[in-house]
């Protein structure tokens, strides 16, 4: 049976297609603002690396905040239950799944059985998510990747309130003014929104083994901070980015 | 085909009309030589009664939900009050009130109509405070204000005598003042009857909710809502406490006909505190999913009267007293203790009390799982819902939680509202009934 997933995220859109319990193909594409035509788009591109039309995909499932866009779809879940589904496929002992995206960070806990007992969102506020981490890249004139890498150098952690991106922002500066170490500048930035990450986890209560999803966990700086903070190991998937996607298309096959 | 039969309720039209009727008899009081006075939802509103006939009150929350309901009027107040530097994190309702006072504009039309003078009681730290700017804004109100903070009624804590006639005696110096400021003689008989009505009221009212335990439902939170408001206008008014009677009649029947507010219940829950009132359409978004709230301590215990039985861990409708008041102090007495027990108040105390009150509905009204608001607009009814949260799920119902405002839209984020609630629907377990 083949079946597909997409992801429709605040920033990019995820496909992800099984067969027989086997991803055969998969893709990404900036959601931008023409969210329906990103949808069409990453849809044909997963299927097409699959060698596969879309006569040939028996159920698709769409998930994400544009989870409606898709006019292909046959059913739709949210993010929590395609999470949940996907990163307990691929980590079957999961029982905490952390997802950090764009807009958006979710921490969800589950049973044995992978059913989610519980789950919270972060309220309006971006400091949480990787707005935020991308808010203060540009702010320390680098790119993620290399945020990400500084801040395993740091020497020292500093200090990082982060109530909102805007008041970051500025502590920021004033740490840049007080000529602290581009790196321990990168890890207070990642301590910060892991702490915030933190305190919902800890809402829903951490058990291991804690996965972790979503583009941010793709950040080494922040799994490390994250992993500090929780006091254990966190998992990562070779596509932490494509879980949901993942979670939608088997959902699809069930 | 739906699952049960639903019908309108036959009373709704009249709620209506009492609600209106009560705030035409506010503004229009004075053209018929009565007087006008404002104070809390919680104030014991039977005390001015025994002024007369032709007294008339506004009760501020419901006059700040009121206002939260006109998306357009409540951002017109708030930003009134804002512009003169109150902070946009007071009490919600506080600023809806004050901006209607401060731009001269009474929501149900005409310039705000000044009252004559403040009886208020002091339950949270707004509460006192919000009459005085009431009064200095209003160039000078005379304002009584009750304190009520003597700890938790049984079996949260102990009532002593002491305690009743600590808050007995400042009704009956309030009788005094009441005189003094308004020139007229206190009439005991018109003050008894209004007792009277008052425990009438939010005994009833107890006991219409408890019928909401029956499945499915015969009354939806939503609907509650126009119903319970009756009691926070004015609980000692005869003509809410004979509506309650009325109504109570017409629930039980649908009740033993088996119709229900929401045709294809199949979920359960409740919520808590007051609701953001600007968007209540979120609880008709929960019927596409047959979720119906069958009400909250909120909407069953601001105003309806209950007994909590620790050992059963249970909540019973309070008895009638068992006999009218026989004299002014008897009849203060009588309504301190009466109201003292109120559900809403003893959370102050302790979030653990009231976690016992949510669970104690959780368990005799069968939820699936439990809706809480954190309600941004209201200090005194959000304390300690974290911990509330945490005690409801350790009992065993799941729990969603979303963050807003009662009064302030601009803290509710509806469309995310409605993710969660869809991502708590499927953890539920439950499928979509309609589009």
């Amino acid at each position: 049976m083949i079946t597909a997933g997409i992801d429709c995220g605040a920033k990019t859109v995820k496909v992800v297609v099984i067969k027989d319990g086997q991803v055969v193909g998969k893709s990404l594409v900036p959601a931008g603002i023409d969210a329906k035509g990103a949808a069409e788009k990453a849809f044909d591109e997963a299927l097409a690396q699959a060698g596969l039309s879309r006569k040939d995909v028996a159920k698709v499932v769409s998930t994400g905040t544009g989870r409606k866009e898709p006019t292909f779809r046959d059913e739709e879940v949210t993010e929590v239950t395609a999470d949940a589904r996907g990163a307990v496929f691929l980590f079957p002992q999961a029982r905490t799944v952390i997802d950090v995206g764009a807009e958006e960070g979710r921490a969800i806990r589950v049973d044995a059985a992978g059913k989610v007992v519980d789950f919270a969102v972060n309220e309006k506020c971006a400091a949480g998510a990787g707005a935020f981490v991308e808010a203060m890249a540009r702010a320390l004139e680098v790119d993620l990747e290399e945020m990400g890498k500084l801040s395993l150098q740091a020497k020292q952690a500093v200090p990082m309130n982060a109530q909102c991106a805007v008041f970051a922002e500025s502590e920021l500066v004033s740490l840049v003014h007080a000529k602290t170490p581009k790196p321990d500048m990168a890890r207070a930035i990642h301590d910060a929104i892991a702490d915030r990450i933190v305190s919902m986890v800890r809402r829903v209560g951490a058990e291991p083994e804690v996965v972790l999803i979503g583009g941010v966990a793709k950040n080494v700086g922040f799994v490390d901070s994250l992993s500090r903070d929780l006091e254990t190991e966190v998992k990562l998937p070779d596509d932490p980015e494509m879980v949901g996607a993942l979670g939608a298309a088997l959902i699809a096959a069930e | 085909m739906a699952k049960y039969k639903t019908e309108p309720l036959k009373l709704w039209n009249k709620a209506k009309e009492i609600r209106l009727q009560y705030y035409k008899n506010y503004a229009e009081a004075h053209e018929k030589g009565g007087l006008r006075w404002v104070g809390g939802a919680w104030t014991f509103d039977a005390v001015p009664a025994g002024l007369g006939d032709d007294v008339y009150s506004l009760t501020s929350e419901p006059y700040g939900a009121s206002i939260a309901y006109d998306k357009k009027f409540a951002l017109e107040c708030q930003e009134a009050i804002e512009k003169v530097g109150y902070a946009r994190d007071l009490c919600a309702y506080m600023r809806n009130y004050w901006g209607s006072v401060l731009l001269d504009k009474y929501a149900f039309g005409g310039p705000f109509p000044k009252p004559d003078f403040i009886w208020q009681d002091h339950i949270c730290c707004s509460h006192a405070k919000w009459y005085q700017t009431v009064s200095e804004l209003e160039g000078g109100i005379p304002m009584y204000c009750v304190d009520v903070s003597v700890g938790p009624y049984p079996p949260f804590g102990e009532m002593t005598p002491e305690k009743i006639d600590y808050v007995a005696g400042q009704l009956l110096d309030g009788i005094e003042w009441l005189e003094k400021v308004t020139g007229r003689t206190f009439d005991d008989e018109k003050f008894i009857e209004a007792c009277w009505n008052d425990f009438r009221s939010t005994h009833t009212w107890a006991k219409i909710c408890q019928l909401n335990e029956n499945i499915p439902a015969p009354l939806d939170e939503k609907s509650m809502y126009s119903l319970y408001v009756l009691a926070t206008l004015q609980k000692s008014w005869k003509v809410v406490a004979d509506f309650y009677d009325e109504l109570y009649e017409e629930v039980k029947e649908r009740v033993e006909r088996g119709i229900a507010a929401v045709a294809n219940e199949q979920c359960r829950v409740m919520t808590d505190t007051q609701p953001p009132w600007a968007f209540l359409k979120i609880f008709r978004y929960m019927e596409q999913y047959g979720c119906v709230s069958v009400g909250s301590l909120y909407t069953w215990g601001l105003e309806g009267m209950w007994v909590y039985d620790e050992k059963e861990g249970r909540l019973y409708p309070r008895p009638m007293p068992d006999h009218k008041p026989r004299d002014r102090e008897e009849a203060c007495r009588m309504l301190a203790d009466w109201h003292l027990q109120k559900p809403e108040y003893q959370h102050f105390y302790s979030p653990e009390y009231k976690s016992k009150m949510m669970i104690a509905i959780a368990k005799q009204a069968k939820l699936n799982g439990v809706i809480l608001h954190y309600n941004r607009g209201c200090e005194g009814l959000s304390l300690g819902i974290a911990e509330n949260r945490l005690a409801i799920q350790k009992a065993g119902f799941p729990v969603m939680t979303f963050e807003g405002n009662m009064g302030d839209e601009r803290e509710f984020d509806e469309e995310r509202t409605k993710q969660r609630i869809d991502a708590f629907m499927e953890t539920l377990g439950v499928k979509r009934v309609e589009n």
